[in-house]
């Protein structure tokens, strides 16, 4: 199934704005916020997704408060925006229809609707509610690790015939590596057929994004998210410049300006953040247990209060098989951990 | 002599709650086990049992001599809403285990007492009998301006009205949090978790507390105090009701508007009386409703002998 013709072509979803708010703590603030879309929308970026990292009604206690509300966020990015398309995420079990009328009214018009990679029934009404808002939709299905091709592809038709036009094998871990990319893709593309396109997040744990975001996209993947600089959770996202540059050379079409993504990256992202994300420890750990992405510095808040390593936290928090939300989880580790 | 209470709604809710009435009901006999579909598996066991089923609905129910003097309504929001003001208009006390809150929010260790109409009680949803305690408990020391909750149940006790609506979920519970809880907002989460062996249900309970609640002191052992309390109080009708680990406290911090916060982490493994022990969630909200009739039973025996006496 494999193509390498040089007709292949993908559109690029930036999620720095959304993906990368989880190394930055929630933080954005409305000017960081209009530059980045500026520079991204000038580099030809066609869909930026602004949310609080967890998606709408993501700022509480258990995912940290947003600095600025994120419908201000979107507002600004949508005004800012002068082609790019302003998407939001959302998990059904966290944000709800009333957070996705909002953030329709602010400006948002596709909506990227998340649920662990079995669970893909719970979204049905919010595909429903996207579509009659006149949203484009694309769904998620995360930690996709965690289950064979077939059985993902089978969760992908659920959210199709809910109205989602795009699903994507999402490894909120980093933990795919190379052909349980493609297999992936493959099966989704498959099932889905002409129904929706499929998709591919990657994050760079154990360092193939990128790599991956390739194979998915020779397997018939036509939607790829990037971060600029790979600010992201975890060890951050595949980087959109990267993958810029690697599309380029591979000769799949992006529609992306190469030169002006990459200056985006280095003069419009780089000064704002604040926390480079790393392959170190914890996070290999990550992509090694399978452990949703965003769990790291929660992680290692919790190992700085209990004085035990990050981990170690992750590592038992892949064993015991936690999905992405579960972030209070990771305390109780902690403090389990600490008593020996 | 007990009350007599008819089960509305044959499935797996309905079944656990049969159970639960003619093993741990002090005051309430089980008499009528309502379904829709003559096939199912908790109508032939209650006929096993020996109550009286029908697969006719309420309707059948409302025509028989004699009434049960309470319903439990283990259907859906949309039914509930229907038969409400039939079991009123019948005489009938309706405890509500749907999302369709007719009636007040009701905890039974919370806030029973101060209900008025107890005609009609909701059960809130599995995570807000899990958590409306323990908010509640923090909130009668010392002001709650906000509680968060997340509620982690297993994939396989998520039965098809919980996925096909979550939001129903998130806003009960959430509303709840400041009517039951007394909380003055609220805001609810809830995960679904496949993994296998199925997990059994957790809650985590955040509060916002005054900075001075958050430091080592009097008012901290009186919040500790307080929770240990209603645990204990929750136990008595779910034993398998706990806390993982201890109530973690944390000082105030500027992006929490100057408030300090407790951490409550609860696990909740359910009786295994029809439902297996992880689904909590479910043996929760059944216990929480048995433990409910029994209450409004007794209450409603002794307000009958004051006015004989009378």
């Amino acid at each position: 199934m494999s193509d390498t013709s040089p007709s292949l072509a993908v559109r690029i979803t930036d999620t720095t704005l959304r993906d990368g708010s989880h190394a930055v703590s929630h933080t954005f603030t409305v000017p960081q916020v209009r530059d980045v879309v500026r520079a991204l929308d000038d580099a030809g970026v066609e869909v930026i997704e602004v949310t609080h990292g967890d998606g709408l009604g993501g700022s509480s206690f258990n995912y940290g408060f947003s600095l600025t509300p994120e419908l201000e966020l979107v507002a600004a990015a949508v005004d800012e925006a002068k082609n790019a398309k302003i998407a939001v995420l959302i998990l059904p079990g966290l944000g709800t229809l009333t957070d996705l009328d909002a953030a329709r009214d602010a400006g948002a018009s596709i909506a990227r609707i998340a649920t662990h990679a079995t669970e893909a029934d719970i979204s049905i009404e919010h595909f429903a509610h996207a579509r009659k808002l006149g949203m484009e939709t694309v769904g998620f299905l995360m930690l996709s690790h965690r289950v064979e091709p077939d059985a993902l592809a089978a969760q992908a038709r659920i959210m199709a015939d809910a109205g989602c036009q795009c699903v994507y094998v999402v490894d909120s871990a980093g933990a795919l590596i190379l052909e349980q990319v493609s297999d992936r893709v493959e099966a989704l593309v498959s099932e889905l057929g002409d129904d929706a396109q499929v998709g591919f997040h990657g994050h760079q744990n154990i360092s193939f994004g990128v790599a991956n975001s390739v194979l998915a996209a020779r397997a018939g993947a036509r939607q790829i998210d990037g971060t600029l600089m790979g600010l992201g959770a975890g060890a951050g996202n595949s980087p959109t410049e990267v993958l810029a540059v690697a599309f380029d050379r591979l000769g799949i079409t992006t529609g992306l300006d190469v030169q002006g993504v990459m200056a985006a990256a280095d003069e419009v992202a780089r000064p704002i953040i604040t926390r480079m994300p790393i392959m170190d420890r914890p996070s290999i750990m990550q992509g090694y247990a399978g452990v949703y992405s965003s769990f790291l510095i929660h992680a290692e808040r919790a190992a700085e209060r209990y004085g035990v390593p990050a981990w170690r936290i992750l590592e038992e928090a892949g064993r015991a098989g936690y999905v992405g939300g579960q972030e209070d989880m990771l305390v109780d580790v902690a403090v389990r951990l600490a008593k020996g | 002599m007990t009350k007599t209470a008819a089960i509305v709604g044959s499935g797996n809710i309905g079944t656990d709650l049969m159970f639960k009435l003619m093993r741990r009901s002090t005051e309430l006999t089980p008499t009528h086990m309502i379904g829709v579909d003559p096939a199912s598996d908790g109508l032939a066991r209650a006929a096993k049992l020996g109550l009286t089923t029908s697969a006719g609905g309420v309707d059948w129910l409302l025509a028989q001599d004699t009434l049960p003097d309470f319903v439990f309504e283990a259907t859906s929001a949309k039914a509930h809403a229907i038969n409400a003001p039939r079991y009123r208009e019948a005489g009938i006390t309706a405890i509500d285990l749907t999302p369709a809150a007719v009636g007040p929010y009701l905890c039974p260790v919370v806030n029973l007492d101060s209900l008025e109409a107890v005609d009609n009680v909701n059960m809130i949803t599995c995570g807000g009998q899990a958590t409306t305690p323990i908010v509640a408990a923090v909130s009668r020391i010392v002001p709650v301006d906000y509680a968060e909750i997340v509620a982690s149940i297993a994939s396989r006790s998520a039965g098809p009205g919980t996925r096909a609506n979550v939001d129903e979920f998130t806003e009960t519970t959430a509303s709840a949090l400041e009517a039951v809880g007394g909380a003055k907002r609220g805001k609810a989460i809830i995960i679904i978790n496949p993994v296998d062996p199925p997990m059994i249900m957790r809650n985590t309970v955040y509060c916002t507390i005054p900075p001075e609640a958050a430091e080592a002191g009097a008012v901290q052992d009186s919040i500790r105090e307080s929770i240990e309390t209603m645990v204990s109080a929750v136990q008595e009708y779910v034993p398998g009701y706990g806390l993982r680990v201890e109530p973690q406290f944390e000082a105030a911090r500027a992006d929490w508007n100057g408030q300090g916060r407790v951490g409550v982490w609860l696990e909740v493994r359910g009786a295994g009386d029809y439902l297996p022990e992880y689904a909590g969630n479910l043996d929760i909200i059944t216990a929480a409703a048995v433990k409910t009739g029994d209450l409004l039973a007794s209450k409603l025996t002794f307000d009958s002998a004051q006015e004989a006496r009378a």
